[in-house]
């Protein structure tokens, strides 16, 4: 039986009277890494955001490893690791301090907690900066702090919003590889705005314009829908349509 | 360890690693002490208490309580953090109450700061020290009672400077109300609505306190409008989160 850790249903958010996300309804198993692609303001963070609890959805539900978001809020977001669009954090704190609190919040101590603390700054290549003030880190380094929180505590769902956006192309790599190699034991929801990210660690991708699921499918099979047989002609073809023709 | 509590434990170290924390005890014991001693007539009274001391402190809290509290939903919006926090497996009430409790044991080491007062007027004379603590602890009340208003008003906006101004005015409120000048106007224009106004006031609850009362019954209503503040920030921060 398939393993179905995130579960989306008709998800709707309504902002007065402008529609962010549009009936949006998908699911992820273990061992899958969704790319969650889409041209800025499509509506992909909110559905993240509704996904993490954060945002309320207008319509629709979500579930994560079979808790409602709503309703059973705080199990869900248990089994969850979530780094959230520009990776907010506290700055004043240190790299150690502030990965301390977020362990204590999910409820890790002692041994425990070092343990976990110590594997998530190897993970996050932190290591060397793990005593320093995030205000004092570069905007890549933040990025792997957010990073660090989001696996401390070696969730079985991870969404991540745009993990690699102001990392350097080395340090891209090592977060994609990082990825591809927890990637059997969880579900794993990124979004991008690099077509290349897909290819590199995503196992299904799906676009999303105005609100709306417009491809739903392998990378590779997304490079069908063109004729010219490459993602960013196809991302192109879906999302601005009148455009592309 | 309860969610409350950690967060009460980083906001407290938050308030230690930048100079708000000096700035506001400093000025804090500042003022209440050129109030005291200078405005209040300390020595001349020549009276043991410190019920000067004790008239003038709700309204350096009304001054105080508000700008230490402004920022403390205004500024996780500002930075993003609420999205984190909030994400975490917690509940908004124990988001609001752990950021209470930090102020809140903020405030009280400010308050115990004040010690050299007990210890002045003990040295000049034979004070009536089981009032002086009645004080305390009515003063320690009081100062969370201003908490959970700033809370539940820097809830309500993204903007630090009205988070500031409307918790100013509502402590105000509710200290005004409790005054000669103001009970008295009231009870003229309204008759029926100033026994109701007299009876929610702060002011007449502390005044039990600084005379030597510890009843049951103001230390309910302390904790009853602490707990109803607390319960509306959570509802606002609920409500307004995402904005």
């Amino acid at each position: 039986m398939a393993d179905i850790l995130i579960d989306i249903a008709r998800l709707t958010k309504k902002f007065g009277n402008f529609t962010a996300v549009d009936g949006v309804s998908f699911s992820v198993e273990r061992g899958e890494v969704l790319g969650f692609l889409g041209p800025n303001g499509a509506g992909k963070s909110t559905t993240m955001r509704m996904l993490a609890g954060f945002v309320r959805p207008t319509i629709g539900r979500a579930s994560i490893c079979g808790y409602d978001v709503i309703d059973q809020g705080v199990q869900a977001r248990r089994c969850l690791g979530y780094l959230p669009e520009g990776a907010p954090c506290y700055p004043d704190m240190s790299v150690e301090d502030f990965l301390a609190f977020i362990g204590r919040m999910r409820g890790l101590d002692g041994g425990e907690l070092r343990d976990h603390i110590r594997q998530s700054l190897r993970l996050a290549d932190l290591l060397e900066v793990s005593r320093l003030p995030i205000e004092t880190l570069s905007k890549g380094t933040k990025r792997r702090v957010g990073l660090a929180q989001a696996l401390l505590h070696d969730p079985d769902v991870l969404v991540l919003d745009e993990p690699t956006d102001g990392l350097d192309p080395n340090q891209k790599h090592q977060i994609r590889q990082l990825i591809r190699s927890m990637a059997p034991r969880k579900a794993i929801i990124i979004s991008t705005h690099i077509l290349e990210e897909v290819d590199a660690v995503c196992t299904r991708a799906i676009i999303i314009a105005g609100g709306r699921i417009v491809a739903d499918d392998t990378p590779m099979g997304l490079t069908f829908k063109h004729p010219s047989g490459k993602l960013d002609d196809a991302f192109r073809l879906l999302t601005r349509p009148e455009e592309a023709a | 360890m309860n969610a409350a509590w950690i967060i009460a434990r980083r906001e407290l170290a938050a308030y230690f690693a930048t100079p708000v924390a000096v700035v506001f005890i400093v000025i804090f014991l500042a003022l209440q002490g050129a109030l005291t001693f200078n405005v209040g007539n300390f020595f001349d009274r020549n009276q043991a208490d410190l019920v000067p001391f004790f008239n003038f402190l709700p309204w350096v809290l009304l001054l105080l309580v508000p700008a230490l509290t402004m920022r403390q939903w205004a500024e996780e919006r500002r930075q993003g953090s609420i999205e984190l926090l909030l994400t975490l497996p917690i509940t908004p009430f124990q988001a609001v109450l752990g950021k209470f409790l930090a102020a809140w044991m903020f405030c009280t080491l400010a308050i115990l700061l004040t010690f050299p007062f007990v210890l002045t007027v003990n040295y000049l004379g034979h004070p009536d020290n089981g009032a002086i603590l009645a004080g305390y602890v009515g003063a320690i009340l009081l100062a969370g009672s201003f908490l959970s208003i700033g809370a539940a008003l820097s809830a309500s906006t993204k903007n630090q400077v009205i988070a500031f101004i409307l918790a100013v005015a509502v402590c105000f409120a509710a200290l005004a109300t409790g005054t000669a000048t103001v009970s008295d106007y009231i009870s003229r224009i309204a008759p029926d609505v100033a026994n109701v106004v007299r009876l929610l006031s702060v002011a007449d609850r502390f005044g039990d306190f600084t005379r030597g009362v510890i009843a049951l019954r103001d230390v309910l209503y302390f904790a009853s409008f602490i707990v109803f503040f607390l319960v509306l920030a959570t509802e606002l921060v609920d409500a307004k989160r995402a904005d």
